[in-house]
């Protein structure tokens, strides 16, 4: 064999033991010790990488809550309890309970009830649309129906409806990673919790005008008249700023609201229809033992709203004439 | 050589239908709605009740904080209501609404004639609190408060006033008839507010398209002899009236990406704003009336009118002959920065410098089609920033990447959504990059 070859060999294998030895004193020097469990924790998240939690995506979850000592703070919304009680014997810890979320949307000015008094002709993007004005229809605080929602949600959950001009949830495929809930310029989704059998109910309205001005610009729209928060048993309604609100956590999903309510504003939602509540025998009973006192005061909010209602047609008519003009 | 700025720029075509028209003094309406938040900043804190008389010229709103104005009643009668009224965006807005007596009364401090008064009597400090208390608020169009502009930070210092005497914006001729009918008023305006500030150079900045008004101008300024006020002739070309690009055009200075006026030394005041406060000087008279152009292709008889403050724009458009049938946008100021109107309930506001009724063609905004990468937008952005990029990162929310494009620094002029062949409806998106990172620029300070 030719000395040349052999050369060759011996000096290139010695090169290669050299870096070798070289490489690994400078691997146990610079060594990164890394939990191994932040992958484990990582296959056992969804993968959606949603920033649902408030972390940049599941590694970075997964991180933070290896080198956390507890379970607070940590939710991972998409994959829900389910997930956090894996990650949670994963670590060795007690998972937080948590009732399972859904994002639902406060409007229910539907094209019908909530009648359009200009065209918007710029980009139709909500975040614009509302930086330069109202909206389309004469009520300030509802749906623009320009989807910045849609946009932003990853999991095909909400949609808007042609025929209605808001925003429809699907709750098969919601969440609850608040996306939608940044992106809405209004204000108007919220995440509530999902409820016995997906059962809610909720004030489908955050329009903080007065009755009269409210009413005029919606016929969906809530008017502050107070009469849920009399039906209520639970004092579960807070009435500020003309709006009514439902606390989840004290709402026991009875109704009564939902019947008293003059414009529909209170939904409910996955509630077996036809609903099995006699009105008539609810409505005096309720009124008389909870909350005698309110009688007087119920009776001219009835009436002013019957004035409204009766009154609220003609200017409305009046508008559209001077559009077509 | 004509000046002007030196970055980007358009040419609109002009439309002054109404620059021949003498301003003409409006008829006081039946009912009129004072919104308490007329300018940039804090509203004001209603100071009248329901029921309350007030005079022309009342106090009828309190400056709530440094960045905040005055309010004064525009008539004289009786407060029927302070509640939430729509304005033109349809927006709910707090307002004083005041039914109009039929004997007219002024508040007494006001000074009523038409003398002019050159000798300025009032000290420095003087100056600056007659302004605040008169609630005068630039009345180009940004009503940001003037008395604030007129206190110089420390540490700044500030060596020439400019006026803006531009008027880009084509249809509006408010500003050009009253440098013609009010010249004399003006140069005192000038040499006061040259006073508060304790600078004696003024540069008064006009577009070439107003050539009665740069000769009278000059006119009459060569008589003035204790501060130097030059009338700088200005090539016609849009946005020469934001006070960056004037500045750049009049004194040949360019303000740093993010600064202001003053980190140059100048103090930038409309026109108007100098008429008010010429107003408020000497005849104590708080600012509660200001000149609008109406105007429109198809209007009857364009006008220019002195109008009250709070006057509802219905009775504007009638009074010049009511709405054409071909209007299809009722827009509020001017037709590159102003506004189109939801509700045309709403009333004049200090900052409404014109009502403009566009038909069908001329506000049609035609379909967004691919942006070809021609850079026209680049090209005529007068703040050096490139739109179509902004926009593209903006619709993909990416923010970080727009606080490198500068995104704070665009001024809204409208030159990129312009001049678009593609008509892609850049400056929509580039208000939302500014305002995200507005906000980051807020959260790192």
């Amino acid at each position: 064999m030719d000395t040349t070859l052999i050369l060759t060999i011996i000096s290139l294998c010695s090169i290669g033991i050299l870096a070798s030895v070289i490489l690994y004193f400078v691997s146990q020097k610079f060594k990164v010790y890394e939990d191994p469990r932040i992958d484990d924790v990582e296959k056992i998240l969804p993968g959606a990488n949603c920033g649902g939690c408030g972390y940049p995506g599941c590694r970075g979850f997964a991180e933070k809550i290896v080198e956390s000592t507890t379970m607070e703070g940590f939710f991972c919304p998409v994959g829900g309890s389910e997930t956090m009680d894996q990650v949670a014997t994963l670590l060795d810890r007690v998972a937080d309970v948590k009732d399972p979320m859904v994002a639902v949307v406060r409007c229910n000015g539907v094209f019908a009830k909530r009648p359009t008094t200009n065209v918007y002709d710029g980009d139709r993007k909500c975040s614009i649309a509302s930086s330069l004005y109202a909206g389309e229809t004469d009520c300030g605080y509802g749906c623009l129906g320009m989807g910045d929602c849609v946009d932003v949600c990853q999991f095909d959950a909400i949609h808007v409806s042609k025929e209605t001009g808001i925003v429809i949830v699907n709750q098969d495929n919601c969440t609850a990673c608040g996306a939608c809930v940044t992106a809405c310029p209004k204000n108007i989704i919220e995440l509530r919790k999902r409820g016995v059998k997906d059962r809610r109910v909720f004030v489908s309205c955050i329009n903080k005008d007065k009755g009269g001005v409210a009413m005029k610009a919606c016929k969906a729209a809530c008017i502050g008249c107070k009469k849920c928060q009399t039906a209520c048993p639970f004092d579960a309604i807070i009435i500020e700023n003309n709006v009514a609100y439902i606390d989840y956590n004290k709402c026991k999903l009875c109704r009564k609201c939902v019947t008293v309510c003059p414009t529909g504003a209170i939904v409910d939602e996955n509630f077996p229809t036809p609903a099995p509540m006699p009105k008539p025998v609810v409505k005096p009973e309720n009124i008389s033992t909870a909350k005698p006192v309110a009688i007087p005061s119920i009776n001219k909010e009835e009436k002013a709203i019957e004035e409204i209602q009766s009154t609220d047609v003609k200017p409305i008519v009046e508008n559209n004439n001077d559009k077509s003009e | 050589m004509l000046k002007s700025f030196k970055i980007g720029g358009i040419h609109p075509k002009d439309n002054k239908i109404s620059a021949g028209e003498k301003i003409e003094i409006m008829p006081i309406q039946k009912l009129v709605t004072i919104y308490l938040s007329q300018h940039i900043g804090a509203p004001a804190v209603a100071t009248v009740k329901k029921g309350d008389m007030v005079k022309v010229g009342d106090l009828i709103g309190k400056s709530n904080g440094f960045i905040s104005a005055n309010v004064h009643s525009s008539v004289c009668g009786t407060v029927k209501s302070i509640d939430n009224v729509k304005d033109s965006s349809g927006l709910q807005k707090m307002a004083v609404v005041i039914t109009v007596a039929d004997e007219e009364l002024w508040n007494e401090n006001i000074i009523r004639d038409d003398k002019l008064v050159s000798e300025i009597v009032l000290s420095q400090q003087d100056i600056v609190k007659r302004v605040t208390e008169a609630g005068i608020v630039g009345l180009g169009g940004a009503t940001f408060p003037s008395n604030v502009k007129l206190m110089i930070p420390n540490g700044k210092t500030a060596t020439a006033l400019v006026v803006n005497g531009v008027e880009c914006e084509p249809y509006l001729t408010a500003d050009h008839r009253l440098m013609l009918e009010k010249a004399d008023e003006i140069l005192v305006g000038i040499r006061i507010v040259c006073k508060a500030l304790g600078v004696n150079t003024a540069y008064v900045g006009i577009e070439n398209n107003k050539i009665d008004a740069i000769n009278l101008l000059k006119e009459k300024v060569s008589k003035i002899k204790d501060i130097k006020i030059a009338i700088v002739a200005l090539k016609l070309q849009y946005p020469q009236g934001s006070e960056k690009q004037l500045i750049d055009a009049t004194m040949n200075r360019e303000v740093p990406s993010g600064g202001l006026p003053i980190d140059v030394g100048a103090v930038v005041q409309n026109v108007g704003t100098i008429f008010a406060i010429y107003e408020a000087v000497q005849k104590n008279k708080p600012l509660f009336e200001r000149v609008v152009t109406v105007t429109g292709k198809s209007l009857k008889t364009a006008k220019n009118l002195l109008v009250r403050v709070g006057t509802p724009i219905t009775e504007l458009i009638d009074y010049c002959g009511g709405i054409p049938e071909d209007t299809a946008k009722i827009i509020g100021g001017g037709p590159m920065m102003g506004r189109a109107m939801a509700n045309l309930g709403g009333c004049i506001t200090k900052g409404s410098s014109g009502v403009l009724m566009m038909n069908d063609i001329e506000s049609k905004r035609a379909k967004e089609s691919y942006c070809i990468r021609c850079a026209k937008c680049v090209g005529v952005c007068p703040m050096g920033l490139e739109p179509y990029q902004i926009v593209a990162f903006a619709r993909l929310r990416r923010w970080d990447d727009i606080m490198e494009l500068a995104a704070y620094d665009c001024i809204e002029c409208g030159s990129c959504s312009f001049t678009c062949p593609a008509h892609i409806p850049l400056l929509d998106n580039i208000r939302i990059a500014k305002a995200e990172s507005m906000k980051i620029l807020r959260s790192k300070k």
